[in-house]
């Protein structure tokens, strides 16, 4: 403290601090004029593209959000996060279908399921690291997913079928397009919200000080475990409200959604859009669906085509879409 | 069990076995406070290894180790750490990706309490801009706040880890060859900020560089072969006939 005393390097100090923080503020700006821009046209969407399809990339682009809360910035890669998405979507559908649950009720009845499958899956899930920790998540989302296969409610490859959207909080017809869109896009926003609350938060920065050199956290005092599995319970909540949402949509909740290719779909979603960056899972999600929906009447088979590209982009673009942008700006 | 009184570290019996492999066989070991209290031993003497089973990073197969007047043997590293007993390690342990500043306060923010509050804004973590100016000032840094600490050159990286251990005011560091791979200047740099922060601290250190030890150290053990060769002042040890012929080898000045 007394090494730096003659005038010069005190002001080059000072300039350096200020520095510090000019960049991370002008990069912030950028990310809230994107965002604001992001909202705007949802808003106006559904007057120009069919609502239907904006509402299945939202769930998506939610779910992999979620999954990139994990992989992103705790350095966790779950493959088994298919579980707490399909698994909500069960959640609310019986609910809704069965027992006649208001629909939002029914939605906060699939997010905090998967959010407590999230604890037991991440609870012993935790104590591996690396390969071992996906393998372990793929292991007991196999088990889930058998669970679904076998239980009654679920209707085994039938799925749960016509689960009617009914109105919300009894006031709000959701069969109508506009209404059921705002909801979707409501949650959404509150998932994308809370996602990227967690992450600029203290608590953020202690996952990704995790993420970067585990065994120097633990030295500083830090017990991992906990962070890690709250990181985990957090994550698969917010899957698990995506899921619910996608249920009332699509009004159908199937093994297609525990299945663990789609727990390797949200993996490449958030590769495509960039992992460990705010909007990159979201525009890897977008991306995906729309060449899911484009091809699905071509005769081009359309995993060949999402396979190529996520090919090209681990070759050519590693960090993801939205990753190389950040870089391109920085620059 | 017995400790001697003045130590505020002690080991007795510590004993870690590798599948019937000895790497720390029996060793005792008592740190004075307020003293800088040197490992040394040539390679694979178990060195690294016994700073790891101080810290519980790993688990002796034997052997208990009290840290003031408290049993440890069966605290979980973390845990250790909370309790004022921080080290380093060998290959520098920095938050590669996070920036200089980020990386003092993730230090700061533990002692703060504020890790775990998910629902606030991190512009929270503000209030420990200042104190994190500071210790980066006192090791040096102040020109690179703003850089990501994978930037850095490597003895500016260990600089880093010295002033992110410092943030938590520990009375005990465990520094693991803090000068390993460092040019001369860097080794000069590091061995005056050590002298500086061992004040009113108890220092452990791993060091092969000798100078270092002779010129830094108030009491080296010698380890060899996963046991003790011998203890005392630089002097004493250096003197020491076993510790020649084990340590120095070949070398007879």
């Amino acid at each position: 403290m007394s090494s730096l005393t003659d005038t010069g390097a005190a002001q080059v100090e000072s300039r350096e601090r200020q520095k510090a923080h000019a960049r991370q503020r002008s990069l912030a700006r950028i990310g809230l004029i994107i965002a604001v821009i992001a909202v705007a046209g949802l808003i106006a969407a559904p007057f120009f593209v069919y609502p239907v399809f904006i509402m299945t990339v939202l769930c998506f682009a939610l779910f992999a959000t979620a999954f990139n809360l994990l992989l992103g910035y705790a350095g966790l890669l779950s493959f088994g996060h298919a579980a707490f998405f399909g698994g909500a979507a069960y959640f609310t559908a019986h609910a809704v279908k069965v027992w006649g649950w208001e629909p939002l009720l029914a939605i906060l009845l699939g997010a905090v399921g998967a959010g407590l499958m999230g604890l037991v899956v991440g609870f012993v899930a935790i104590r591996r690291q690396g390969i071992y920790f996906a393998m372990v998540t793929l292991a007991l989302s196999q088990m889930i997913y058998f669970i679904f296969l076998q239980a009654p409610f679920t209707h085994g490859e039938d799925g749960i079928q016509g689960v009617p959207r009914g109105d919300l909080l009894g006031l709000v017809d959701l069969n109508r397009p506009l209404n059921i869109y705002y909801f979707v896009l409501l949650i959404f926003l509150v998932g994308f919200y809370a996602v990227w609350r967690i992450v600029h938060s203290p608590y953020g920065h202690v996952l990704q000080a995790i993420r970067e050199n585990e065994n120097r956290a633990i030295s500083l005092g830090y017990r991992v475990e906990r962070y890690k599995l709250g990181a985990f319970v957090m994550s698969a909540t917010i899957a698990g409200l995506a899921g619910s949402t996608k249920a009332i949509v699509l009004q159908i909740a199937t093994l297609t959604d525990v299945a663990w290719q789609m727990s390797g779909e949200v993996v490449l979603m958030t590769l495509l859009g960039g992992m460990g960056t705010i909007f990159g899972p979201a525009v890897g999600a977008a991306l995906v669906v729309t060449m899911q929906n484009y091809f699905a009447t071509s005769d081009v088979p359309v995993t060949v085509i999402v396979g190529v590209i996520f090919v090209l982009c681990v070759l050519l673009f590693r960090r993801g879409i939205v990753g190389e942008a950040i870089r391109f700006l920085k620059r | 069990m017995s400790t001697s009184a003045d130590a505020i570290l002690s080991a007795r019996g510590l004993t870690k076995e590798f599948f019937g492999f000895k790497a720390v066989n029996n060793v005792d070991l008592d740190v004075r406070e307020g003293t800088i209290h040197a490992l040394i031993g040539p390679n694979g003497a178990g060195k690294t290894t016994v700073f790891n089973l101080l810290t519980k990073f790993l688990t002796p197969t034997e052997g208990r180790i009290v840290f003031r007047g408290k049993d440890i043997t069966g605290v979980k590293p973390a845990d250790v750490a909370r309790l004022g007993l921080v080290r380093s390690f060998q290959i520098s342990a920095v938050f590669p990706h996070l920036t200089v500043l980020d990386n003092v306060r993730v230090a700061l923010q533990r002692k703060a309490h504020l890790g775990t509050q998910f629902w606030r804004s991190n512009r929270l973590l503000d209030r420990l801009n200042d104190e994190a100016h500071d210790l980066i000032e006192a090791v040096g840094l102040a020109a690179f706040a703003a850089h990501d600490a994978a930037e850095l050159p490597y003895g500016r990286k260990r600089a880093l880890e010295i002033a992110t251990t410092l943030a938590l005011d520990p009375p005990v560091l465990l520094f693991d060859e803090p000068m390993a791979g460092m040019g001369v200047e860097d080794i000069g740099r590091i061995s005056d900020l050590i002298r500086r922060i061992a004040k009113g601290r108890t220092v452990v250190m791993v060091e092969h560089n000798l100078n270092v030890v002779s010129d830094l150290c108030d009491r080296v053990t010698v380890l060899a072969r996963g046991e003790i060769l011998a203890e005392g002042d630089y002097e004493e040890v250096s003197s020491n006939a076993r510790v020649r012929e084990a340590y120095m080898g070949s070398e007879d000045g």
